[in-house]
């Protein structure tokens, strides 16, 4: 299942990376002859109510989409692990001054926030990595930002569970250091929730662009990722399901896919293995 | 048609050689109007046409429930507190003014016992000052009297600012008088031809006095009956939940015979345009849906559910692209897009020429708003009788490269012209909003094909349509090189629509960018044609001097006209509702009913 | 434990001052303002809006209006809404039931769901029902709220006509006829919620339950002879806990917080549609009134989840 997964997963990062280069309708171009046309030969995917190839929008926003998604949810698991697994480990004011801090980014309302960083950073990051460039790392980190804390609290709760056990008590009577005992003993054991959570972050992610970009912090509005595109197509669901479609179904596959492979990942990493 | 034959028809109608409606329809034919013939014949001392509605129920009650739905949500019931529309209708159920503007143009009275007129001595000669009379038997909903001292004490209630009314602008400049328990006159500081202000359409509702007294100025906020109006309105009022639902009931001692014909009334408040057209189209859950800012092609498609019909309500509000006059990427004296400064690429009005020539208006017409919009060439579109006859539009590629071409402006290795160094690369913003992404995207490939790159921009509506001085992104500030937005006329008078092109009203640091002229557009002849109709007295000197203003505006190519926007509402089958462009949705709630 | 606890709670106090001085200071630095819509409006002269924030004071340095607001939350006064221009305890008051009954039933539904069908799935790793209720998991987080939402809205509303799909908090009336209708309208947004969540709740009851199912203990509980139901609920469950706890406790702000989209698009006077209609109008003191209190609900419920773990887990220790 996994193997066939990460092919399914190549297939799909393939497609949006090198379908614009054998697919050559431009993403733009605007027919209002074939507006809401169904799927077609010369429109595999059909068009939206402009009458642009929906095919090529998907292919071209693909490359977006999953990038945003991967690269958001390795930011998420990434700060998260570290975090959750700090306050795990250490006691007192350590753990304290860490949950503080996850409690306060649970609570801070996200919209005036977001509203605030594109005021404060849009230009600056512009200027400095480009217009393109600046957009995603702005992205990948607003999204990051907001996601790491179930992981952080998710990690932590599996630290002070695992910290007893007999195995790690075993292994520190043994000697072993705090990092190895963390490294070695207790962080592999406590990847469960974390695999779950970085699934479930990458489809977030995606979704999450799509809401950023109506907030003015996204991509141009004229780029079509896929969650923009699902956006865009929920009022014409009922007149044209085929606009909306498409895109679901390739964030679905995503998600899918990387499932799959997340099971197949603990699964391979986990001693016991009940098979 | 010059003034002179305009003077001798009426003189005729006056004498009764000629109907009234003959010379209505020569107007129609002229060009003019039918409520800008009545204002003529008005001010000639023939009376104003008076409207009607048709009204079935012979007798009030018995309709039962009246859903309305609102996507965005009422928040508050005091109409001088109303902020966006949404309030203004939500208070317009409960209070009345004296007189709302129907969909021609003409005053149409509610509490006033007629329209003020040269006939019957309303109107003074000079034009200083207005005295209206006023219906009598009309009773506050607790019971009371409705007498001229509300009247008085709503335009000291509003023009005081310490209460911080937002109709404040109607009553500072004008003084009221009581004549006697029926009567009140309005004076003017100096003579006005636009005398239908105060206690007229949205923020003309009367406040009752004994209900008000103690909450003037500083207290306003404190006084109960901002949440639980007491008013004169064909429905009373039942319960509030701010930011959700407003329920009302029949006001049993209505002023006018046989109204209203629900028995209660709901107002529901919240989520999103398009489904709130479902409810009431394809649904029928609800009875009416307000602004229906969905695309055409929707709305289409959910009529077609056989449920209910959109309606749609011309108004002044157009859709326009604004190119900057002022370079707003260079800084002078702290501020970008600064007087000082001259637009890098629109200062040559070739490139402004092209631009207008690459909006496809007819497309953005028919395939983005459909029948909800009008393309238009225009800035002053309504009422008809302002409207310019002399300005038209036409979408031109090649026409466009053509111009492009002959100024000078080379295509480049990568397809965007260029001249002196400088690459006609542009920002182009608006908020976010599905048609004016669409928009924004047709201008972009229309522009592309003439060499043009265009980059867009989107702003959350909430910040772009911010007073905010701090942040750059908001419109006023129009730190960008195009913009797109549509405007509102408040009123049916262009007066203070126009001053936003008049060069004391510039946005700038100075003024925080509260300056109405945001294109920071100026022109000489404009302003000291714009002093002038401020002052004209004459209805038809001043109808032209206004067309004459709005070709000036649009002549110059900085402002783009792209659609007139008219209202849109939802109606659910079988439910008579009255609409005028010109006042809010519900301002002839008495007169809606529902055929079995 | 009891030290613990208190020891927690005194640490709580300033924290939640901490957050609420960092939310106050974001609100401020936040573009927009209040009376943005004033400056628009050609009717409205400059001098009214100027009135207007100086009368609301948002003109003032930001720790004087922090110190003011802190004082007047502490007498227990909310602030007052520049929107709606009454207080804002009593706009939140009325939201309160909506919310709990929408936004809780929805986390009861998902965990009724989540928990059973995990449990099972994780038994039986890679069976046909473990496959199955996967695979409906991932559609449910694939597809995001406002979509399922719609597409619940366009089959049961408009097409087959048998719910209504625009949320009345007010409708008249009492009775089992009544309690009827009150329960009909709340069946999509529960739904939808519920679905939501119980997607992403089962794949965690699942690898938690996995990785629990492995341990020696269970083997030697199984081993032992003790029934396999017996086994589950006493050793495996509530082991698998821990994460579903830190899960829930991380949810359970949300009840109060309400759930933007879905009310949004249900039209449900919640505390979200609140929230974000406050956002929208630049309505401070409503905003930092409600990310306030869930500012503190989110310290409670975090604080909760760590005393519960000591009880699923004996051996957890604080020190």
């Amino acid at each position: 299942m996994a193997v066939a997964s990460i092919a399914i997963l190549t297939l799909l990062t393939a497609a949006v990376l090198f379908g614009p280069l054998i697919w050559r309708m431009p993403i733009n171009e605007i027919d209002f002859t074939a507006r809401l046309s169904p799927p077609s030969w010369e429109h595999p995917f059909g068009t939206d109510d402009l009458g642009q190839d929906l095919l090529a929008r998907m292919l071209y926003g693909g490359r977006i989409s999953l990038a945003v998604g991967f690269a958001a949810m390795a930011v998420a698991i990434i700060v998260g692990v570290l975090i959750g697994a700090i306050s795990g480990i250490s006691r007192g004011s350590v753990d304290a001054a860490l949950m503080w801090i996850t409690d306060l980014f649970l609570a801070l309302p996200q919209l005036p926030l977001l509203l605030l960083v594109i005021y404060l950073f849009r230009d600056f990051l512009k200027n400095w990595v480009g217009a393109e460039g600046g957009v995603f790392i702005l992205i990948v980190l607003v999204i990051g930002a907001f996601r790491w804390m179930p992981v952080a609290r998710l990690v932590r709760a599996q630290f002070l569970s695992l910290r007893e056990k007999e195995f790690v008590e075993a292994a520190r009577a043994l000697g072993a250091t705090t990092p190895r005992l963390v490294i070695r003993h207790i962080l592999p054991n406590s990847l469960g929730p974390v695999i779950v959570a970085g699934t479930i972050d990458v489809a977030a992610a995606i979704i999450a662009e799509s809401t950023l970009s109506f907030l003015g912090l996204g991509f141009p509005p004229d780029i079509p990722t896929w969650g923009r595109l699902l956006f865009d197509a929920k009022d014409y669901l009922d007149i044209a399901p085929h606009w909306a479609l498409f895109a679901g179904a390739a964030i679905f596959l995503t998600v899918l896919t990387i499932n799959f492979i997340g099971d197949g990942l603990r699964d391979a990493l986990d001693p016991r293995r009940v098979m | 048609m010059q003034e002179r034959e305009l003077r001798d028809l009426i003189a005729d109608v006056k004498t009764g050689r000629l109907s009234r409606r003959s010379f209505v329809q020569q107007m129609i034919a002229v060009g003019l109007t039918a409520p800008m013939a009545g204002m003529m014949l008005a001010q000639s001392g023939v009376a104003m046409a008076q409207t009607t509605f048709p009204y079935k129920p012979t007798k009030a009650g018995g309709g039962g429930l009246l859903k309305l739905l609102y996507w965005q949500a009422v928040t508050l019931l005091n109409p001088h507190f109303a902020i966006g529309t949404k309030d203004q209708e939500g208070s317009r159920i409960f209070y009345e003014p004296l007189a709302g503007w129907d969909a021609e143009g003409n005053l149409v009275p509610a509490l006033a016992a007629e329209i003020p007129s040269k006939e019957n001595d309303g109107l003074a000669e000079d034009g200083r000052s207005v005295v209206w009379k006023l219906k009598r038997g009309v009773k506050w909903h607790d019971g009371k009297p409705f007498t001229a001292d509300d009247v008085v004490f709503t335009w000291e209630y509003a023009r005081n600012p310490e209460t911080a009314a937002v109709s404040i602008a109607s009553y500072k400049d004008v003084q009221v008088e009581k004549i006697d328990d029926f009567t009140v006159r309005v004076v003017f500081a100096k003579p006005t031809p636009y005398w239908a202000d105060a206690f007229v359409g949205n923020y003309g509702p009367i406040l009752p006095k004994h209900v008000f007294a103690d909450y003037i100025g500083a207290k306003s906020r404190d006084a109960p009956a901002n949440l639980k109006p007491v008013g004169t309105g064909a429905y009373m009022f039942v319960d509030f939940k701010p930011g959700d639902v407003v329920v009302a009931k029949r006001n049993p001692d209505y002023h006018v015979a046989n109204r209203p014909q629900f028995d209660t009334l709901e107002v529901k408040g919240g989520g999103d345009a398009v489904s709130a057209a479902r409810a009431v189209l394809q649904t029928g859950e609800y009875d009416y849906a307000w602004n229906m800012q969905v695309e055409d092609e929707i709305l289409l498609r959910l009529e077609a559910a056989g449920k209910g019909k959109v309606t749609i309500t011309p108004s002044g509000n157009v859709e326009f692209i604004m190119l900057n006059a002022t370079d707003p990427w260079t800084e002078v004296d702290g501020e970008r897009a600064s007087v000082k400064t001259k637009h890098p690429l629109f200062s040559d009005p070739a490139v402004r020429q092209a631009i207008g020539l690459l909006i496809d208006r007819t497309s953005i017409e028919k395939f983005i708003y459909g029948r909800t919009a009008t393309a238009t060439a225009n800035f002053l579109n309504n009422p008809e009788r302002f409207r310019s006859k002399n300005t038209k539009f036409e979408f031109n590629i090649e026409k466009a490269n053509a111009i492009l071409e002959a100024a000078g402006w080379k295509k480049g290795a990568d397809g965007i012209r260029a001249k002196d160094g400088k690459a006609l690369k542009f920002v182009y913003q608006t908020s976010i909003n599905a048609p004016r992404q669409k928009t924004q995207a047709i201008v972009k490939q229309a522009c592309q094909k003439a060499g043009i790159d265009v980059e867009l921009k989107s702003v959350v509506g909430s910040v772009f349509f911010s007073s905010d001085t701090a942040n750059p992104d908001t419109y006023p500030h129009f730190y960008c090189d195009a913009q797109m937005y549509n405007t509102t006329m408040p009123q049916p008078d262009p007066q203070l629509f126009m001053n936003q092109y008049v060069s004391w009203q510039i946005a700038n640091k100075e003024n925080k960018w509260q300056g109405r002229n945001i294109s920071r557009w100026q022109n000489k002849e404009y302003d000291e044609l714009y002093k002038q109709a401020e002052q004209e007295l004459d209805a038809v000197k001043r109808a032209a001097m206004y067309i004459k203003l709005n070709d000036m505006v649009v002549g110059d190519n900085y402002i783009q006209p792209v659609a007139a926007r008219s209202r849109v509402s939802a109606v659910k089958g079988g439910v008579t509702a009255h609409f005028s462009g010109w006042d809010n949705d519900l301002w002839q709630l008495a007169n809606w009913y529902r055929e079995a | 434990m009891g030290k613990y606890i208190l020891r927690r709670l005194t640490i709580a106090l300033p924290s939640l001052l901490g957050i609420s001085l960092i939310l106050f200071v974001l609100l401020a630095l936040a573009p927009g303002d209040p009376f943005g819509e004033l400056a628009t409006n050609s009717n409205i002269p400059p001098e009214v809006a100027a009135a207007l924030r100086v009368k609301f004071g948002i003109d003032d340095p930001i720790m004087i209006r922090y110190l003011r607001w802190l004082a007047a939350m502490l007498q227990g006064d909310w602030g007052f809404s520049f929107a709606s221009r009454i207080d804002v305890d009593q706009l939140i008051l009325q939201r309160v039931p909506t919310t709990l009954f929408v936004v809780g039933s929805s986390q009861i539904l998902a965990l009724a769901v989540a928990l059973p069908v995990g449990v099972y799935a994780a038994m039986r790793p890679y069976s046909i029902f473990d496959q199955i209720a996967n695979t409906f998991a991932f559609v449910g987080f694939s597809l995001p709220t406002f979509f399922t939402g719609l597409l619940l809205i366009l089959v049961f509303s408009v097409n087959l006509g048998w719910l209504p799909f625009v949320y009345r908090a007010d409708i008249p009336g009492s009775g089992w006829q009544w309690a009827w209708e009150y329960f009909k309208q709340a069946i999509m947004p529960i739904a939808v919620l519920g679905l939501f969540q119980a997607a992403s709740y089962t794949r965690y009851v699942r690898s938690a339950v996995l990785d629990v199912i492995r341990l020696d203990y269970v083997t030697t509980a199984r081993s032992k002879g003790l029934n396999e139901g017996k086994v589950v609920i006493k050793h495996v469950v509530r082991n698998a806990l821990i994460p579903v706890v830190t899960l829930v406790a991380l949810q359970m702000p949300a009840v109060f917080g309400g759930a933007i989209v879905t009310e949004q698009i249900f039209r449900i006077p919640g505390i979200g549609s609140l929230l974000i209609s406050a956002i929208l109008a630049n309505d401070t003191p409503v905003i930092m009134a409600v990310t306030f209190v869930f500012a503190c609900l989110v310290v409670v419920f975090n604080l909760l989840a760590d005393i519960i773990y000591g009880w699923l887990d004996p051996r957890i220790s604080y020190r």
